[in-house]
């Protein structure tokens, strides 16, 4: 039951782009189309998880080294890496899922939820703030759970932005408020409505 | 000299990052929850930002094409790492407030973006001025919004108090006001430019 509510809280109390705003420019950029937003959700769930665990375990040596200091070079580097290694690996075990998350992996590497979440999880003192509730521990898996329940969360956003926004384009709009200014006024709507969730963990 | 002018002028309003670019959305929506926090914000973006400019300028004939991306990026954490101890050491209470956003300092496109399109192709002086007028507008920009949810949010501007607490609507300094007071910012920018021409 602990378990499930890390993905309540993560997916909608404490959602990344609407509460945390993580992750706004692919929010921003690659929502005019469903299709589109259901592939970068994709991408982004594989990549966080993966960049996750291998964030943890790398903190480890850190803390182990006493070279704590590196920890934002060394990360981004890692996930700059671990994003091209998972290209090449896709390309050759399934063409298909390439093709289909291809176009989004390099984009992946300047995602701020990536390296934002590796660093709460990588720290047990921010990663316990976002646990719902006191009976869980700061761990691998808890750390993973919570990254992979994020991502859901960031795609459930990005998804349900981009259904408003292919409705959006047939509406009538004053001419100043066209392009990003309307598309951040429905997100601030969109954002009120999630806080309606806050409480609930 | 007027083309150091430009350059410079051309980051603070042409091409301001945020409001024209709309580049670095990340740290403009959730560090404005109040101008001193803006500002803060932008100023150790500016920081990086010149600092970055300047390095990458000066090591451009040496950095294989290939690779220029990834030792991009290094030099830019570096300079995070840099702003992120001195601000642990003598502001952490803006440290604490500004939190994870400091080390996201290295995936902000604005600092990357001005590497790649400015300072690997102009001299170390331009680069200098270059990230200095985008520093300025982003830090502009963010103390702006800053300001306009501050005031509406709770009533204060740098936080003097400017009327009562208990007439602002707190929904400002949450989550949607962001959205909601960038957006009608950015409508305002875009009104008075298609103004101008």
């Amino acid at each position: 039951m602990a378990y499930f509510l890390i993905f309540i809280s993560a997916i909608f109390v404490n959602n990344i782009v609407l509460s945390q705003f993580l992750g706004i420019c692919p929010f921003l950029g690659v929502s005019k189309k469903i299709d589109t937003a259901l592939g970068m959700g994709a991408a982004v769930t594989f990549v966080l998880t993966v960049a996750t665990i291998v964030t943890y375990l790398l903190q480890i040596l850190l803390v182990k080294w006493h070279i704590e200091f590196l920890q934002t070079i060394v990360f981004i580097l890692v996930i700059a890496a671990l994003v091209q290694m998972i290209e090449i690996i896709l390309k050759k075990i399934s063409p298909s899922l390439y093709q289909a998350l291809g176009v989004f992996l390099p984009l992946i590497t300047t995602n701020c939820c990536i390296l934002g979440v590796a660093i709460i999880v990588a720290d047990p003192e921010q990663l316990m703030a976002k646990l719902p509730g006191d009976a869980l521990s700061a761990n691998l898996l808890t750390g993973t759970l919570f990254a992979f329940a994020t991502a859901i969360g960031f795609a459930l956003a990005l998804v349900i932005f981009a259904g408003i926004r292919e409705q959006l384009a047939l509406a009538k709009i004053p001419k100043a408020m066209q392009g990003t200014p309307i598309a951040l006024l429905t997100a601030g709507l969109l954002a009120m409505a999630f806080m309606g969730f806050s409480g609930v963990v | 000299m007027s083309n150091a002018l430009k350059t410079f002028t051309n980051g603070l309003l042409k091409e301001n990052p945020t409001f024209v670019l709309v580049l670095g959305m990340c740290p403009t929506l959730a560090t404005t929850t109040s101008a001193i926090n803006g500002m803060s914000m932008g100023l150790a973006t500016m920081f990086v930002l010149v600092c970055s400019n300047v390095v990458i300028s000066m090591l451009k004939n040496l950095i294989p094409d290939k690779v220029r991306i990834p030792a991009f990026i290094v030099v830019i954490a570096s300079f995070v790492t840099l702003v992120q101890l001195a601000m642990q050491a003598y502001v952490p209470a803006i440290y604490d407030v500004l939190g994870l956003f400091i080390p996201l300092i290295v995936v902000n496109c604005i600092v990357l973006g001005r590497a790649e399109a400015f300072a690997a192709k102009n001299t170390v002086g331009l680069s200098a001025l270059d990230g200095l007028g985008m520093g300025l507008g982003f830090t502009l920009a963010l103390t702006l919004l800053g300001a306009v949810r501050e005031l509406l949010g709770s009533g204060a501007i740098f936080g003097f108090q400017v009327y009562d607490a208990g007439y602002a609507s707190l929904i400002f300094v949450l989550a949607p006001g962001a959205f909601i007071a960038l957006a009608y910012l950015l409508a305002i920018v875009n009104k008075i430019q298609k103004k101008d021409k």
